[in-house]
Protein backbone atom coordinates (compact mmCIF):
# COMPACT_ATOMS: atom_id res chain seq x y z
CA UNK A 1 0.00 0.00 0.00
CA UNK A 2 2.78 2.53 1.00
CA UNK A 3 5.98 1.46 -0.10
CA UNK A 4 8.81 4.22 1.25
CA UNK A 5 12.07 4.16 -0.88
CA UNK A 6 15.22 5.50 0.18
CA UNK A 7 12.96 9.02 1.39
CA UNK A 8 15.34 12.08 2.07
CA UNK A 9 13.49 14.92 3.60
CA UNK A 10 15.30 18.31 4.50
CA UNK A 11 13.60 21.35 5.30
CA UNK A 12 14.65 24.60 4.35
CA UNK A 13 17.36 25.66 7.18
CA UNK A 14 19.09 22.10 6.62
CA UNK A 15 17.38 20.08 9.32
CA UNK A 16 16.98 16.46 7.89
CA UNK A 17 13.77 15.71 9.49
CA UNK A 18 13.83 11.82 7.79
CA UNK A 19 16.78 10.48 6.44
CA UNK A 20 17.13 7.35 3.77
CA UNK A 21 13.84 5.73 5.05
CA UNK A 22 12.67 2.79 3.53
CA UNK A 23 9.37 1.04 4.10
CA UNK A 24 6.69 -0.95 2.88
CA UNK A 25 3.44 -1.27 4.10
CA UNK A 26 1.16 -3.74 3.06
CA UNK A 27 -2.28 -3.76 2.14
CA UNK A 28 -4.59 -4.00 5.05
CA UNK A 29 -1.75 -3.52 7.33
CA UNK A 30 -2.25 -1.90 10.74
CA UNK A 31 0.70 -0.38 12.08
CA UNK A 32 2.01 1.70 14.74
CA UNK A 33 4.75 4.42 14.18
CA UNK A 34 6.88 5.47 17.15
CA UNK A 35 9.17 7.74 18.20
CA UNK A 36 10.34 10.90 20.07
CA UNK A 37 8.65 14.20 19.20
CA UNK A 38 11.29 15.08 16.42
CA UNK A 39 12.14 11.85 15.55
CA UNK A 40 10.33 12.34 12.24
CA UNK A 41 7.09 10.68 13.08
CA UNK A 42 4.81 13.49 11.33
CA UNK A 43 7.15 14.31 8.46
CA UNK A 44 6.17 10.85 7.37
CA UNK A 45 2.23 10.72 7.67
CA UNK A 46 2.87 14.49 5.82
CA UNK A 47 4.70 12.80 2.89
CA UNK A 48 2.18 10.34 2.62
CA UNK A 49 -0.61 12.92 2.72
CA UNK A 50 1.26 15.00 -0.08
CA UNK A 51 1.32 17.59 2.28
CA UNK A 52 5.35 18.28 1.77
CA UNK A 53 7.32 16.29 -0.66
CA UNK A 54 10.31 14.49 -0.15
CA UNK A 55 13.78 16.18 -0.72
CA UNK A 56 14.99 12.84 -2.44
CA UNK A 57 13.66 9.40 -2.94
CA UNK A 58 10.26 8.00 -4.11
CA UNK A 59 7.18 7.14 -2.64
CA UNK A 60 4.71 4.83 -3.70
CA UNK A 61 0.79 4.82 -2.96
CA UNK A 62 -1.27 1.66 -4.25
CA UNK A 63 1.37 1.61 -7.02
CA UNK A 64 1.43 5.33 -7.90
CA UNK A 65 4.33 7.23 -7.71
CA UNK A 66 3.91 10.44 -5.34
CA UNK A 67 6.50 12.29 -7.40
CA UNK A 68 4.53 12.00 -10.63
CA UNK A 69 1.88 13.50 -8.99
CA UNK A 70 1.03 17.29 -10.22
CA UNK A 71 0.11 19.81 -7.37
CA UNK A 72 -3.12 19.99 -9.31
CA UNK A 73 -3.86 16.32 -8.91
CA UNK A 74 -2.93 16.24 -5.04
CA UNK A 75 -6.65 16.18 -4.14
CA UNK A 76 -7.50 12.96 -6.11
CA UNK A 77 -5.05 11.08 -4.13
CA UNK A 78 -6.13 12.78 -0.87
CA UNK A 79 -9.46 11.79 -1.55
CA UNK A 80 -8.09 7.53 -1.23
CA UNK A 81 -6.53 8.69 2.65
CA UNK A 82 -8.61 9.42 5.40
CA UNK A 83 -6.34 11.72 8.20
CA UNK A 84 -7.09 12.29 11.81
CA UNK A 85 -4.82 14.94 13.71
CA UNK A 86 -4.53 15.21 17.26
CA UNK A 87 -6.39 18.66 17.33
CA UNK A 88 -8.90 17.14 14.83
CA UNK A 89 -9.56 20.47 13.08
CA UNK A 90 -13.14 19.94 13.10
CA UNK A 91 -15.01 23.50 12.25
CA UNK A 92 -16.92 25.03 14.73
CA UNK A 93 -19.39 27.18 12.63
CA UNK A 94 -21.64 23.90 11.19
CA UNK A 95 -23.22 20.86 13.13
CA UNK A 96 -21.34 17.44 13.43
CA UNK A 97 -23.12 16.36 10.41
CA UNK A 98 -21.60 18.91 8.51
CA UNK A 99 -18.53 18.11 9.53
CA UNK A 100 -18.39 14.41 8.65
CA UNK A 101 -20.18 15.31 5.22
CA UNK A 102 -17.26 17.43 3.95
CA UNK A 103 -15.20 14.53 1.83
CA UNK A 104 -18.51 13.29 0.67
CA UNK A 105 -19.82 17.11 -0.61
CA UNK A 106 -15.90 16.94 -2.13
CA UNK A 107 -16.35 14.51 -3.99
CA UNK A 108 -20.01 15.19 -5.11
CA UNK A 109 -22.13 12.39 -3.90
CA UNK A 110 -25.80 12.68 -3.98
CA UNK A 111 -27.56 14.54 -1.11
CA UNK A 112 -29.34 10.98 -0.05
CA UNK A 113 -26.10 8.79 -0.59
CA UNK A 114 -24.44 11.53 1.63
CA UNK A 115 -27.01 10.82 4.66
CA UNK A 116 -26.88 7.32 4.55
CA UNK A 117 -22.95 7.53 4.80
CA UNK A 118 -22.42 10.07 7.81
CA UNK A 119 -25.12 8.36 9.39
CA UNK A 120 -23.24 5.15 8.74
CA UNK A 121 -20.17 6.74 9.71
CA UNK A 122 -21.70 8.42 12.92
CA UNK A 123 -23.13 5.01 13.70
CA UNK A 124 -19.94 3.38 13.62
CA UNK A 125 -17.90 5.91 16.01
CA UNK A 126 -21.19 5.95 18.79
CA UNK A 127 -22.46 9.43 18.13
CA UNK A 128 -25.07 9.03 15.94
CA UNK A 129 -27.59 10.70 18.48
CA UNK A 130 -25.44 13.36 18.27
CA UNK A 131 -25.47 14.70 14.45
CA UNK A 132 -27.27 17.77 15.26
CA UNK A 133 -25.13 18.94 18.04
CA UNK A 134 -22.25 21.96 17.51
CA UNK A 135 -18.83 20.06 17.57
CA UNK A 136 -18.31 23.05 20.50
CA UNK A 137 -20.79 21.43 22.96
CA UNK A 138 -19.09 17.80 22.63
CA UNK A 139 -16.31 16.34 24.87
CA UNK A 140 -12.23 16.48 23.58
CA UNK A 141 -13.38 12.15 23.33
CA UNK A 142 -16.41 12.61 20.84
CA UNK A 143 -14.95 15.52 19.06
CA UNK A 144 -11.98 13.29 17.85
CA UNK A 145 -14.48 10.71 17.46
CA UNK A 146 -16.50 13.33 14.93
CA UNK A 147 -12.53 13.91 13.26
CA UNK A 148 -12.33 10.06 12.73
CA UNK A 149 -15.60 9.85 11.52
CA UNK A 150 -14.86 12.44 9.00
CA UNK A 151 -11.89 10.53 7.87
CA UNK A 152 -13.83 7.28 7.40
CA UNK A 153 -17.34 8.43 5.69
CA UNK A 154 -15.86 8.25 2.55
CA UNK A 155 -14.42 4.97 2.80
CA UNK A 156 -10.52 5.43 2.42
CA UNK A 157 -8.31 3.11 1.38
CA UNK A 158 -5.70 4.53 3.78
CA UNK A 159 -6.22 5.95 7.45
CA UNK A 160 -3.44 8.12 8.67
CA UNK A 161 -3.49 8.93 12.32
CA UNK A 162 -0.98 11.86 13.92
CA UNK A 163 -1.15 11.21 17.98
CA UNK A 164 -5.04 10.69 17.90
CA UNK A 165 -5.02 10.09 21.41
CA UNK A 166 -2.58 12.95 22.21
CA UNK A 167 -5.53 14.81 24.52
CA UNK A 168 -7.05 11.98 25.76
CA UNK A 169 -7.28 9.99 28.89
CA UNK A 170 -5.94 6.37 29.20
CA UNK A 171 -9.41 4.76 28.79
CA UNK A 172 -10.52 7.05 25.90
CA UNK A 173 -7.48 6.42 24.31
CA UNK A 174 -7.85 3.17 24.44
CA UNK A 175 -11.41 3.19 23.25
CA UNK A 176 -10.18 5.28 20.28
CA UNK A 177 -7.36 2.52 19.09
CA UNK A 178 -9.62 -0.05 18.68
CA UNK A 179 -12.09 2.38 17.11
CA UNK A 180 -9.18 2.17 14.47
CA UNK A 181 -8.16 -2.01 14.99
CA UNK A 182 -12.03 -2.33 13.77
CA UNK A 183 -11.79 -0.37 10.62
CA UNK A 184 -8.39 -2.31 9.73
CA UNK A 185 -10.54 -5.88 10.05
CA UNK A 186 -12.92 -4.54 7.71
CA UNK A 187 -9.72 -4.16 5.38
CA UNK A 188 -8.33 -0.53 5.56
CA UNK A 189 -4.66 -0.19 5.58
CA UNK A 190 -4.31 1.78 8.70
CA UNK A 191 -1.08 4.09 10.06
CA UNK A 192 -0.97 5.14 13.57
CA UNK A 193 1.60 7.98 15.04
CA UNK A 194 2.02 7.89 18.48
CA UNK A 195 4.09 7.94 20.98
CA UNK A 196 2.14 5.63 24.01
CA UNK A 197 4.17 2.88 24.05
CA UNK A 198 1.52 0.84 26.88
CA UNK A 199 -1.78 1.24 24.68
CA UNK A 200 0.18 0.21 21.67
CA UNK A 201 1.12 -3.23 23.42
CA UNK A 202 -2.79 -3.14 24.53
CA UNK A 203 -3.51 -3.15 20.59
CA UNK A 204 -0.65 -5.40 19.78
CA UNK A 205 -0.24 -4.06 16.62
CA UNK A 206 3.27 -4.07 14.44
CA UNK A 207 5.19 -0.72 15.32
CA UNK A 208 7.71 1.21 13.38
CA UNK A 209 9.71 3.07 15.44
CA UNK A 210 11.96 6.18 14.11
CA UNK A 211 14.93 7.94 15.39
CA UNK A 212 16.51 10.85 14.47
CA UNK A 213 14.75 10.72 10.91
CA UNK A 214 15.78 7.03 10.68
CA UNK A 215 13.89 3.31 11.09
CA UNK A 216 15.57 2.22 14.45
CA UNK A 217 13.34 -0.96 14.68
CA UNK A 218 10.96 -2.11 12.06
CA UNK A 219 8.08 -4.49 13.49
CA UNK A 220 5.99 -5.24 10.46
CA UNK A 221 6.36 -8.83 8.50
CA UNK A 222 7.63 -9.18 4.85
CA UNK A 223 9.68 -5.59 4.70
CA UNK A 224 12.79 -4.70 4.33
CA UNK A 225 14.05 -2.52 6.08
CA UNK A 226 16.74 -0.16 5.85
CA UNK A 227 20.78 -1.17 6.14
CA UNK B 1 -11.45 6.07 -9.10
CA UNK B 2 -12.60 3.92 -6.37
CA UNK B 3 -15.61 5.61 -4.46
CA UNK B 4 -17.20 7.83 -7.62
CA UNK B 5 -20.81 8.28 -7.57
CA UNK B 6 -21.89 7.11 -11.38
CA UNK B 7 -21.33 9.67 -13.75
CA UNK B 8 -24.75 10.79 -14.37
CA UNK B 9 -25.36 11.45 -10.59
CA UNK B 10 -22.38 13.16 -10.85
CA UNK B 11 -23.60 15.71 -13.39
CA UNK B 12 -26.54 16.30 -11.28
CA UNK B 13 -24.88 16.55 -7.92
CA UNK B 14 -22.50 19.67 -10.20
CA UNK B 15 -25.08 21.78 -10.66
CA UNK B 16 -27.10 20.97 -7.43
CA UNK B 17 -23.68 21.32 -5.82
CA UNK B 18 -23.28 24.91 -7.75
CA UNK B 19 -26.79 25.86 -6.73
CA UNK B 20 -25.92 25.06 -3.17
CA UNK B 21 -22.84 26.94 -3.29
CA UNK B 22 -24.43 30.08 -4.71
CA UNK B 23 -27.22 30.45 -2.66
CA UNK B 24 -24.79 29.88 0.68
CA UNK B 25 -22.65 32.46 -0.26
CA UNK B 26 -25.71 35.04 -0.51
CA UNK B 27 -26.74 33.34 2.80
CA UNK B 28 -23.41 34.41 4.29
CA UNK B 29 -24.22 37.78 2.75
CA UNK B 30 -27.34 38.36 4.62
CA UNK B 31 -25.68 36.90 7.57
CA UNK B 32 -23.81 40.09 7.73
CA UNK B 33 -26.28 42.55 6.94
CA UNK B 34 -24.31 45.90 7.90
CA UNK B 35 -20.93 44.89 6.21
CA UNK B 36 -22.95 43.77 3.09
CA UNK B 37 -24.31 46.85 3.06
CA UNK B 38 -21.74 48.81 3.54
CA UNK B 39 -19.79 47.26 0.92
CA UNK B 40 -22.67 46.86 -2.27
CA UNK B 41 -23.47 50.85 -1.26
CA UNK B 42 -19.94 51.56 -2.30
CA UNK B 43 -19.84 49.80 -5.06
CA UNK B 44 -23.00 51.28 -6.15
CA UNK B 45 -21.84 54.80 -5.79
CA UNK B 46 -18.91 53.50 -7.70
CA UNK B 47 -20.85 52.23 -10.62
CA UNK B 48 -23.72 54.88 -10.52
CA UNK B 49 -21.38 57.85 -10.68
CA UNK B 50 -20.10 57.24 -14.13
CA UNK B 51 -23.48 55.94 -15.30
CA UNK B 52 -24.22 59.70 -14.39
CA UNK B 53 -22.50 61.26 -15.98
CA UNK B 54 -22.97 59.05 -19.21
CA UNK B 55 -26.52 59.70 -18.82
CA UNK B 56 -26.25 63.52 -18.79
CA UNK B 57 -23.44 63.61 -21.53
CA UNK B 58 -26.12 61.09 -23.62
CA UNK B 59 -29.06 64.03 -23.14
CA UNK B 60 -26.62 66.62 -24.03
CA UNK B 61 -25.39 64.93 -27.23
CA UNK B 62 -29.23 64.09 -27.84
CA UNK B 63 -29.78 67.90 -27.66
CA UNK B 64 -27.59 69.48 -29.99
CA UNK B 65 -28.10 66.55 -32.06
CA UNK B 66 -30.58 69.14 -33.98
CA UNK B 67 -27.83 71.35 -35.06
CA UNK B 68 -25.89 68.71 -36.59
CA UNK B 69 -24.44 69.81 -40.15
CA UNK B 70 -26.14 73.53 -40.04
CA UNK B 71 -23.08 75.27 -40.53
CA UNK B 72 -23.90 78.54 -42.65
CA UNK B 73 -22.26 81.84 -42.84
CA UNK B 74 -24.67 84.70 -42.99
CA UNK B 75 -23.29 88.00 -45.41
CA UNK B 76 -25.05 91.00 -44.66
CA UNK B 77 -24.72 93.68 -47.09
CA UNK B 78 -23.83 96.80 -46.54
CA UNK B 79 -27.67 98.54 -46.19
CA UNK B 80 -27.51 100.54 -49.42
CA UNK B 81 -26.73 97.62 -51.47
CA UNK B 82 -29.53 96.89 -54.06
CA UNK B 83 -31.11 94.00 -54.72
CA UNK B 84 -30.01 93.88 -58.14
CA UNK B 85 -26.01 94.18 -56.92
CA UNK B 86 -26.74 91.33 -54.49
CA UNK B 87 -27.80 89.01 -56.94
CA UNK B 88 -24.98 89.60 -59.30
CA UNK B 89 -22.35 88.94 -56.07
CA UNK B 90 -24.60 86.56 -55.52
CA UNK B 91 -23.83 84.27 -58.81
CA UNK B 92 -20.37 85.03 -59.07
CA UNK B 93 -19.87 83.23 -55.41
CA UNK B 94 -21.72 80.59 -56.52
CA UNK B 95 -19.19 79.66 -58.53
CA UNK B 96 -16.79 79.30 -55.53
CA UNK B 97 -15.32 75.87 -54.92
CA UNK B 98 -16.18 75.55 -51.24
CA UNK B 99 -20.07 77.30 -51.72
CA UNK B 100 -22.78 74.51 -51.57
CA UNK B 101 -25.89 76.47 -52.12
CA UNK B 102 -26.91 80.25 -51.45
CA UNK B 103 -29.76 81.46 -49.99
CA UNK B 104 -31.16 85.05 -51.13
CA UNK B 105 -33.08 86.75 -48.21
CA UNK B 106 -34.55 90.24 -49.12
CA UNK B 107 -34.50 93.22 -46.92
CA UNK B 108 -38.56 92.18 -47.61
CA UNK B 109 -37.94 88.63 -46.40
CA UNK B 110 -35.76 89.41 -43.92
CA UNK B 111 -38.57 91.63 -41.90
CA UNK B 112 -41.37 89.46 -42.45
CA UNK B 113 -38.94 86.51 -40.54
CA UNK B 114 -38.50 89.13 -38.08
CA UNK B 115 -42.27 89.89 -37.74
CA UNK B 116 -42.56 86.46 -37.20
CA UNK B 117 -40.26 85.23 -34.54
CA UNK B 118 -39.56 88.26 -32.77
CA UNK B 119 -42.80 89.25 -31.19
CA UNK B 120 -41.88 92.97 -32.03
CA UNK B 121 -44.45 92.40 -35.07
CA UNK B 122 -46.21 95.31 -34.06
CA UNK B 123 -43.18 97.41 -33.47
CA UNK B 124 -42.36 97.37 -36.57
CA UNK B 125 -45.52 99.19 -38.23
CA UNK B 126 -44.09 102.48 -36.36
CA UNK B 127 -40.91 102.16 -38.47
CA UNK B 128 -40.91 104.43 -41.88
CA UNK B 129 -38.09 102.06 -43.69
CA UNK B 130 -37.23 98.75 -43.49
CA UNK B 131 -33.56 98.80 -41.38
CA UNK B 132 -32.96 95.66 -41.96
CA UNK B 133 -30.29 94.70 -45.05
CA UNK B 134 -30.13 91.78 -47.52
CA UNK B 135 -28.65 88.47 -46.09
CA UNK B 136 -26.77 85.91 -48.29
CA UNK B 137 -26.80 82.84 -46.31
CA UNK B 138 -23.64 80.57 -47.31
CA UNK B 139 -24.01 76.85 -47.00
CA UNK B 140 -20.48 75.89 -47.42
CA UNK B 141 -19.20 72.76 -49.07
CA UNK B 142 -17.30 70.57 -46.46
CA UNK B 143 -16.10 67.81 -44.99
CA UNK B 144 -16.56 67.32 -41.45
CA UNK B 145 -14.42 68.93 -39.03
CA UNK B 146 -13.07 71.29 -41.69
CA UNK B 147 -13.07 74.23 -39.55
CA UNK B 148 -10.12 75.91 -41.12
CA UNK B 149 -11.93 75.93 -44.62
CA UNK B 150 -14.84 77.44 -42.97
CA UNK B 151 -12.89 79.98 -40.84
CA UNK B 152 -10.79 80.87 -44.65
CA UNK B 153 -13.85 81.21 -46.10
CA UNK B 154 -15.33 83.88 -43.90
CA UNK B 155 -12.53 85.87 -44.09
CA UNK B 156 -12.60 85.85 -47.76
CA UNK B 157 -16.35 86.79 -48.05
CA UNK B 158 -15.72 89.59 -45.64
CA UNK B 159 -13.20 91.25 -47.66
CA UNK B 160 -15.61 91.72 -50.28
CA UNK B 161 -16.65 95.30 -50.69
CA UNK B 162 -20.41 94.99 -50.59
CA UNK B 163 -20.70 92.33 -47.18
CA UNK B 164 -21.04 94.47 -43.66
CA UNK B 165 -20.33 91.53 -41.82
CA UNK B 166 -19.59 87.85 -42.08
CA UNK B 167 -20.83 85.44 -39.78
CA UNK B 168 -20.34 81.85 -38.85
CA UNK B 169 -23.61 80.97 -37.83
CA UNK B 170 -22.72 77.66 -35.55
CA UNK B 171 -18.97 78.09 -34.35
CA UNK B 172 -20.61 77.38 -30.83
CA UNK B 173 -21.77 74.36 -31.86
CA UNK B 174 -18.57 73.09 -33.28
CA UNK B 175 -17.14 73.97 -29.74
CA UNK B 176 -20.28 72.47 -28.29
CA UNK B 177 -18.98 69.06 -29.86
CA UNK B 178 -15.37 69.47 -28.79
CA UNK B 179 -16.13 69.68 -25.19
CA UNK B 180 -18.75 67.13 -25.34
CA UNK B 181 -15.99 64.83 -27.34
CA UNK B 182 -13.96 65.72 -24.06
CA UNK B 183 -16.46 65.09 -21.95
CA UNK B 184 -16.77 61.78 -23.16
CA UNK B 185 -13.12 60.61 -23.28
CA UNK B 186 -13.50 62.14 -19.30
CA UNK B 187 -16.09 59.90 -18.76
CA UNK B 188 -14.45 57.10 -20.16
CA UNK B 189 -11.11 57.54 -18.36
CA UNK B 190 -13.23 57.87 -15.20
CA UNK B 191 -14.96 55.05 -15.26
CA UNK B 192 -12.05 52.64 -15.81
CA UNK B 193 -10.74 54.45 -12.69
CA UNK B 194 -13.87 53.55 -10.70
CA UNK B 195 -13.73 49.83 -12.33
CA UNK B 196 -11.02 49.30 -11.10
CA UNK B 197 -11.92 51.12 -7.87
CA UNK B 198 -14.65 48.58 -7.73
CA UNK B 199 -12.18 45.56 -8.61
CA UNK B 200 -9.69 46.27 -5.59
CA UNK B 201 -13.49 46.67 -3.42
CA UNK B 202 -14.34 43.23 -4.00
CA UNK B 203 -10.89 41.96 -4.42
CA UNK B 204 -9.92 43.02 -0.82
CA UNK B 205 -13.31 42.13 0.82
CA UNK B 206 -12.88 38.73 -0.45
CA UNK B 207 -9.16 38.73 0.79
CA UNK B 208 -10.82 39.58 4.02
CA UNK B 209 -13.54 36.26 4.34
CA UNK B 210 -10.72 34.04 2.37
CA UNK B 211 -8.63 34.88 5.99
CA UNK B 212 -11.63 34.34 8.14
CA UNK B 213 -12.00 30.64 6.46
CA UNK B 214 -8.91 29.56 6.58
CA UNK B 215 -9.36 27.02 8.69
CA UNK B 216 -11.92 26.02 6.29
CA UNK B 217 -10.13 26.34 3.58
CA UNK B 218 -7.22 24.42 5.54
CA UNK B 219 -9.59 21.08 6.03
CA UNK B 220 -11.43 21.33 2.98
CA UNK B 221 -7.44 21.15 1.24
CA UNK B 222 -6.51 18.11 3.28
CA UNK B 223 -9.80 15.85 2.90
CA UNK B 224 -9.21 16.61 -0.79
CA UNK B 225 -11.33 19.51 -2.42
CA UNK B 226 -9.50 20.75 -5.71
CA UNK B 227 -8.88 24.25 -5.96
CA UNK B 228 -12.10 24.62 -8.20
CA UNK B 229 -14.23 23.57 -5.25
CA UNK B 230 -12.06 26.19 -2.76
CA UNK B 231 -12.52 28.85 -4.98
CA UNK B 232 -16.49 28.36 -6.09
CA UNK B 233 -17.52 30.04 -2.89
CA UNK B 234 -15.60 32.92 -2.96
CA UNK B 235 -16.01 33.72 -6.80
CA UNK B 236 -19.91 33.28 -6.27
CA UNK B 237 -19.53 35.77 -3.42
CA UNK B 238 -17.82 38.16 -5.93
CA UNK B 239 -20.52 37.86 -8.44
CA UNK B 240 -23.34 38.53 -5.48
CA UNK B 241 -21.37 41.29 -4.39
CA UNK B 242 -21.36 42.49 -8.36
CA UNK B 243 -25.06 41.89 -9.11
CA UNK B 244 -26.48 43.37 -5.65
CA UNK B 245 -23.71 46.68 -6.22
CA UNK B 246 -25.05 46.37 -9.67
CA UNK B 247 -28.97 46.61 -9.00
CA UNK B 248 -27.97 49.35 -6.25
CA UNK B 249 -26.27 51.60 -8.89
CA UNK B 250 -29.28 50.88 -11.04
CA UNK B 251 -32.12 52.39 -8.17
CA UNK B 252 -29.81 55.37 -6.98
CA UNK B 253 -29.76 56.06 -10.97
CA UNK B 254 -33.07 55.33 -11.38
CA UNK B 255 -34.07 57.91 -8.20
CA UNK B 256 -31.35 60.25 -9.33
CA UNK B 257 -33.50 60.85 -12.96
CA UNK B 258 -36.89 60.91 -11.00
CA UNK B 259 -35.58 63.62 -8.97
CA UNK B 260 -34.33 65.74 -11.17
CA UNK B 261 -37.10 65.09 -13.97
CA UNK B 262 -39.52 67.26 -13.23
CA UNK B 263 -37.53 70.75 -13.05
CA UNK B 264 -35.76 69.82 -16.68
CA UNK B 265 -38.56 69.41 -17.75
CA UNK B 266 -40.01 72.79 -16.84
CA UNK B 267 -36.74 74.79 -17.69
CA UNK B 268 -37.20 72.77 -21.27
CA UNK B 269 -40.66 74.59 -21.00
CA UNK B 270 -39.21 77.87 -20.53
CA UNK B 271 -36.89 77.40 -23.35
CA UNK B 272 -40.22 76.22 -25.59
CA UNK B 273 -38.93 72.64 -26.17
CA UNK B 274 -40.31 69.58 -25.66
CA UNK B 275 -37.30 68.09 -24.52
CA UNK B 276 -37.42 65.13 -22.14
CA UNK B 277 -34.71 63.53 -20.20
CA UNK B 278 -33.38 60.05 -21.34
CA UNK B 279 -33.16 57.49 -18.81
CA UNK B 280 -30.52 53.91 -19.12
CA UNK B 281 -33.12 52.39 -20.99
CA UNK B 282 -33.38 48.72 -20.37
CA UNK B 283 -30.39 47.09 -22.53
CA UNK B 284 -28.66 49.45 -21.44
CA UNK B 285 -29.68 48.74 -17.71
CA UNK B 286 -29.05 45.19 -18.05
CA UNK B 287 -25.29 45.80 -19.74
CA UNK B 288 -24.74 47.83 -16.45
CA UNK B 289 -25.49 44.92 -14.29
CA UNK B 290 -23.44 42.81 -16.72
CA UNK B 291 -20.59 44.93 -15.90
CA UNK B 292 -20.85 44.90 -12.72
CA UNK B 293 -21.16 41.00 -12.29
CA UNK B 294 -18.33 40.96 -14.38
CA UNK B 295 -16.40 43.46 -11.87
CA UNK B 296 -17.45 41.28 -8.82
CA UNK B 297 -16.02 37.96 -10.82
CA UNK B 298 -12.59 39.01 -11.77
CA UNK B 299 -12.49 41.10 -8.65
CA UNK B 300 -12.73 37.98 -6.45
CA UNK B 301 -10.50 35.55 -8.72
CA UNK B 302 -8.05 38.10 -8.82
CA UNK B 303 -7.83 38.13 -4.66
CA UNK B 304 -8.85 34.21 -4.74
CA UNK B 305 -6.20 33.47 -6.99
CA UNK B 306 -3.40 35.44 -5.29
CA UNK B 307 -4.59 34.46 -1.59
CA UNK B 308 -5.86 31.06 -1.80
CA UNK B 309 -2.04 29.44 -2.54
CA UNK B 310 -1.04 31.11 0.63
CA UNK B 311 -3.00 28.62 2.15
CA UNK B 312 -1.63 25.03 2.53
CA UNK B 313 -2.18 22.79 5.58
CA UNK B 314 1.01 21.79 7.48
Amino acid sequence: MIHFDNICKRYPGGHDALNRINLRLPKGQMAFLTGHSGAGKSTLLKLIAMIERPTRGQIFLDGVNLNNISNRKIPYIRRNIGIIFQNHHLLYDRPVFDNVAMPLIIQGYRRQEIHKRVRAALNQVGLLSKEKSEPITLSGGEQQRVGIARAIVHKPLLLLADEPTGNLDPELSLEIMQLFARFNQVGTTVLIASHDLDLIKLIGAPSISLQDGKVAHNGLPFTVSNN
Amino acid sequence: MRNSPHRKNRLRSYFSHHLQVSLASLGRLYAQPAATLMTTAVIAIALALPVGLYIALDNVSKLSSDWDGSTQISLFLHTHVKNSDAQKLMNRLQKHRHIKKIDFITKEQGLEQFRETSGFGDALKYLDDNPLPIVLVIHPRIKENQATTTTRLVKELSKNKLVELAQLDVQWVKRLYTLLEIAHRSIWVISTMLAFAVLLIIGNTIRLDIQNRREEIEVSKLIGASDAFIRRPFLYTGLWYGIIGGLLATIVTFITLLLIESPIHRLALLYHSDFHLHGLGFAKTLLLILISCSLGLIGSWIAVSRHLKEIEPC
